[in-house]
């Protein structure tokens, strides 16, 4: 696949970087066609089928289609990540691997933590339930 | 004789004292921690939108009695302005595959078209966003509009000072090529421009696709 010659060439061209100050930047792998129409055929489908899903209500459940949905999401972000914005272990040391693995804790941690507390704040605090009534 | 004593005096002191900091750094080339350091811009940037994100999915259903995203969302609409996201960040790609095989012109009518792609979108989002204040649906209606015009509201500022960088290196490649300054600013708004893009994804699916569903 066209990501293993990315990483293998990122790798080399770290190894040699300091010779060619002025070449590529060490760690960042050259960009080719084949791998932004990889990327951009994939994006265009794992687009196409969440908007198709929702528009025609094909799964019939509202549930199911919210879980697939998200999790189409999250691939098409690998995808970009990958195929567009070059992210692999060996760019720039690891650093910008470090960078987005804290990065993305924290947006774990921020979003699920929000929806989580502030859902049982607005069951639990409705007005009209009062916390003596309860059993 | 006692120059050399002097010496190695001092080398023996400097053998004994630690030293906290490299002695002999190896040369930094100029510009070699740029795309590092901006990808640590981005990652601060994509810390903002969980912020937003968070706020949207605490209030996206407190309408206050007013229009909900069923009523208000147009999807053909919003998929017309996702493929416009999604081809300006293929044009973009072009136009770094053709800054690396150095075709000025090449790569600028890229550039141009991105920009284009890029304008578009902005013109559907604002349009969206006039269509649904027609209706009333304001930001000062319910807590889910203000969350959502503030969220996809900076989205589209990101999307517009994007555009607005990209018209000033066109003119920076049209006056003083594709020089190294230059090669590293193309690649900087390479990063902004399709991180622009994963964000959308994350609109799309959670703000469109499933307040529709909602």
């Amino acid at each position: 696949m066209s990501t293993g010659t990315h990483g293998a060439h990122g790798q080399g061209a770290h190894g040699h970087g300091s010779h060619d100050a002025h070449g590529h930047e060490s760690g960042h792998p050259e960009s080719t066609l084949g791998g932004y129409l990889i990327g951009f055929g994939l994006s265009v489908v794992l687009t196409a089928i969440p908007f198709w899903l929702v528009m025609t209500g094909k799964l019939g459940n509202n549930e199911l289609t919210t879980v697939a949905i998200l999790a189409l999401a999250a691939v098409q972000i690998v995808v970009h990540m990958v195929y567009f914005l070059h992210m692999s272990p060996s760019s720039e040391g690891g650093w910008t691997m470090l960078a987005l693995i804290f990065t993305v804790v924290m947006v774990v941690i921020t979003l699920a933590g929000s929806l989580w507390v502030m859902y049982h704040m607005n069951t639990n605090m409705m007005p009209g339930m009062d916390p003596s009534q309860l059993p | 004789m006692t120059t050399t004593t002097a010496a190695s005096a001092s080398l023996a002191k400097a053998k004994e004292t630690p030293v906290f900091y490299v002695a002999d750094e190896h040369d930094h080339p100029e510009g070699a921690s740029t795309l590092l350091g901006f990808w640590l811009y981005l990652m601060s940037d994509c810390l903002v939108f969980a912020v937003l994100f968070a706020t949207y999915g605490v209030l996206s259903s407190s309408y206050a009695a007013g229009p909900s995203p069923k009523e208000l969302f147009d999807l053909p609409l919003v998929a017309v302005n996702t493929s416009m996201l999604l081809l300006s960040s293929i044009t973009y790609g072009f136009a770094v595959l053709e800054m690396q095989k150095k075709n000025v012109n090449a790569m600028l009518f890229w550039l141009v078209v991105t920009g284009l792609f890029g304008a578009a979108f902005l013109g559907i989002e604002l349009y969206e966003f006039a269509h649904m204040i027609h209706e009333g649906a304001t930001p000062q209606r319910s807590a889910f509009l203000s969350s959502f015009f503030t969220l996809v509201g900076t989205h589209g500022l990101h999307v517009t000072f994007g555009i607005i960088w990209m018209i000033t290196l066109i003119t920076q490649v049209w006056r003083f090529g594709l020089i190294e300054a230059n090669k590293r600013r193309l690649l900087c708004l390479s990063m902004f421009w399709h991180f622009l893009d994963v964000v959308w994804i994350g609109v799309f699916t959670f703000v469109y696709l499933m307040g529709v569903l909602r």
